[in-house]
């Protein structure tokens, strides 16, 4: 056995690969042996990255190669470079990541020297990607893309609306307002809720009616605008007596020595009051431009209906307010606390009050001839202060010889009788024994301004009578005025012992009221209508007389004369009744027989205030105007204390 | 009523050409022109008397507007708002 031979045999065979490979065919659906098992076995193999010089990839490199040795200091170069390569690696990597796994090795070498290469020509357009060219292999693979499917899904969109507004400030003010207004109706209605089950119908009643009154004539809504409107339209056509009455001082006075002029202004007519005269004027004591003008007429035969008129300046053609009565209106007074009532007295006795804030045509209250009317017409009437119930009062002088105060007491006119104006020894003997006293007949009478209860009584006879509330049967004092009737009396507004009286005799006089005989006497040649203090100054008064001429005088000026004296109204035709100044502006109405009134601007020397002295202050107020007049008295005191 | 006469009596004033009276939404309700003319006014001065409102109301809200006059060469129009009204009137103011 140990002879036997083996031989061994060197070949070229694979010890390692397969002696038999058996693979399934699918061509002949069978098992088939290959004939022929590979052999090879590789020890080692590595990835070269020699390129051939002469090819084109060869060549590129030796030219980039060349280029690079040209340029920049190697330092920075080297620097950056590595920068560079650090970040060409990542950027590089991450390009060639879907690809190149064998040719990872290769690939990050290239890349730095592509980098190195690339740091100086980086403003040249972007090399390529190096790619391995014999080993390169780009496998790109995507997963499916899912089709894409739209679906959607809409809720019912909310209803929308266009809202559009501006905040001004003055919108978020009228919010605010409104706000406050809800909150006091809410206030309000829960203090309704307390009252009666009554009332709260009613006021339920009340609140139908108005919304239907709203409802039904939307002009009555432009009330408000169409009276402003009226007033512009006519102080456009009334333009320049408008400027005149503010602006115009007649610069013609410097010349006129003290004389004065007045300067006529509107004319206020109604063609309702053509045949009636003006029998009373005043003016408003709250609002300065309102006056109200009553229309009667003087004349015994020929009586008729009678009017009230409130006019305005500012709108001289036409009145605002009208209200008619059956008999002539004799005389008028406005309520100082309550502008909007007043008291006239009419021709046939009767006396009224009118409110002026309700709509009707008609007095508010009437007395009657069970109410204590007066038998003759009233020739004045005039406010009091309230009584101590707080009822409103009012006296009346009228040519039956009463004087009668009226209160009104729950919605009714009472009367007492005052004083009763018996004319002095005249005590007739009438049948059965009985004592008759024959009455004067009073014409005027005014108010003392602070003693309140001096009054003056002027009578058809020509006295005067000094009278007190308190004592009904006699009379402080008498004065032997006039020869005729007493027209007015008027106490200084300022000075509170002096006061004036009017008369168809033709005389104006002024009176101290403790002396008997007159201060002064001013004689205008034809009967005086009417004669009015000046509210400015208590030395300036004016009278009207029935030739139709105004006298305006100034007694710190000129004593005897009158520093104006003008015409009018036309002399034959017309006569005039009434003045009266206006107590604010430079104004005096003056009514006149053909129910004309007719306003006029007192020109400055007129209005002449006194003068200052030099350094010393000018005193304004009554005390400078009482001091006036006192000075003035003194004057004409003197002599008649000497005699 | 009462208002109405004293619309009559603008209309009737010396000098006065045309009354217009317009709501709050600047159609006129009342007028005395003819209606193109008419509409041509409402249109414009209801929109001039805004833009004045909210001026005055702007500087002080606490003011409003009470009048509104334009004059030119050939006659002056007047307007005069309201609440929910305005009231214009075309006056030849004769000089």
């Amino acid at each position: 056995e140990l002879k036997e031979e083996f031989t061994r045999i060197l070949t070229a065979n694979n010890p390692h690969a397969p002696q038999n490979i058996i693979r399934y065919s699918f061509k002949e659906r069978a098992y088939k042996p290959i004939s022929y098992v590979d052999q090879m076995a590789i020890h080692f193999s590595l990835n070269g990255n020699m390129i051939l010089k002469d090819s084109d990839e060869g060549r590129r490199q030796s030219i980039r190669l060349s280029t690079a040795a040209e340029k920049a200091p190697v330092e920075t170069s080297a620097v950056t470079s590595e920068e560079t390569e650090i970040k060409d690696e990542e950027s590089t990597g991450d390009t060639q990541a879907a690809g190149d796994e064998e040719a990872e090795g290769s690939g990050t070498a290239e890349v730095a020297e592509a980098a190195e290469a690339e740091e100086p020509p980086r403003p040249r357009a972007k090399e390529q990607k190096l790619a391995n060219q014999f080993n390169f292999i780009e496998r790109a693979s995507r997963t499916l893309n899912n089709p894409m499917r739209e679906r959607a899904c809409q809720s019912e969109p909310t209803p929308c609306k266009n809202f559009s507004a501006t905040a001004n400030q003055w919108e978020i003010y009228d919010a605010y307002v409104e706000e406050l207004q809800k909150m006091e109706r809410s206030k309000e209605k829960e203090k309704t809720k307390v009252q009666i089950a009554k009332r709260e119908e009613e006021k339920k009643k009340g609140r139908n009616l108005t919304s239907l009154e709203s409802q039904s004539d939307d002009i009555t809504k432009i009330s408000k605008a169409a009276k402003i409107m009226e007033r512009m339209v006519n102080q456009n056509t009334f333009d320049d007596i408008a400027q005149d009455f503010k602006y115009f001082e007649d610069a013609s006075d410097e010349y006129r020595d003290q004389q004065g002029t007045l300067l006529p202004l509107w004319k206020f007519q109604y063609d309702k009051t053509k045949r009636l005269a003006v029998t009373a004027i005043s003016w408003n004591p709250k609002y300065k431009d309102l006056f109200a003008v009553g229309y009667g007429s003087y004349d015994f035969m020929k009586q008729g209906q009678g009017m009230l008129l409130l006019y305005t300046m500012k709108n001289p053609s036409f009145p605002e307010y009208v209200f008619s009565s059956e008999s002539g209106i004799m005389c008028l007074d406005f309520h100082n606390d309550h502008p909007y009532l007043m008291a006239v007295g009419f021709y046939d006795g009767n006396v009224a009050i009118y409110n002026v804030k309700k709509a009707t045509s008609q007095p508010s209250y009437r007395s009657s001839a069970k109410s204590g009317k007066h038998t003759e017409p009233v020739w004045q009437v005039k406010w009091q202060k309230d009584d101590m119930d707080n009822n409103l009062n009012f006296f009346s002088v009228s040519s039956d010889g009463r004087i009668v105060s009226w209160t009104l007491v729950k919605n009714e006119l009472v009367h007492t009788d005052v004083i009763k104006l018996s004319v002095e020894g005249t005590t007739m003997q009438g049948p059965e024994g009985l004592q008759l006293q024959t009455l004067g007949c009073g014409t005027s009478f005014d108010f003392h301004k602070k003693i309140d209860y001096l009054f003056l009584v002027g009578t058809e006879e020509g006295k005067i009578y000094k009278c007190s509330k308190y004592y009904s049967s006699q009379f402080l004092d008498v004065f032997e005025a006039h020869h005729m009737a007493v027209d007015s009396v008027s106490w200084n507004p300022y000075h509170l012992k002096v006061f004036i009286s009017c008369s168809s005799d033709w005389t104006v006089k002024i009176w101290d009221h403790t002396i008997k005989t007159p201060m002064f006497i001013y004689d205008l040649n034809s009967a005086v209508g009417d004669v009015a203090w000046s509210p400015y100054s208590s030395t300036v008064f004016a009278a009207v007389t029935t030739d139709g001429k105004a006298h305006v005088f100034d007694l710190s000026i000129n004593k005897y004369e009158a520093l104006c004296t003008q015409l009018v109204v036309a002399k034959k035709k017309n006569k005039i009744t009434h003045i009266q100044f206006n107590p604010v502006y430079p104004v005096v109405i003056i009514g006149d027989e053909q129910g004309h009134v007719t306003s006029l601007k007192l020109s400055p020397n007129l209005r002449r205030m006194p003068k200052e002295k030099k350094g010393q202050e000018v005193k304004k107020g009554p005390e400078v105007e009482i001091a006036k007049l006192d000075k003035l008295l003194n004057l004409v005191r003197e002599p008649e204390s000497k005699a | 009523a009462e208002v109405e006469e004293t619309l009559k009596r603008i209309q009737a004033h010396k000098g006065v050409i045309a009354t217009i009276v317009v709501n709050a939404e600047g159609i006129p309700i009342r007028t005395t022109l003819d209606n193109s003319t008419t509409v041509q006014y409402a249109g414009l001065l209801h929109q001039l008397i805004m833009k004045a409102r909210s001026t005055v109301r702007d500087i002080d809200p606490q003011n409003d507007l009470t009048f509104l006059r334009i004059r030119s060469k050939k006659h002056e129009i007047m307007v005069a708002p309201d609440k929910e009204y305005l009231l214009i009137a075309i006056q030849n103011p004769c000089e």
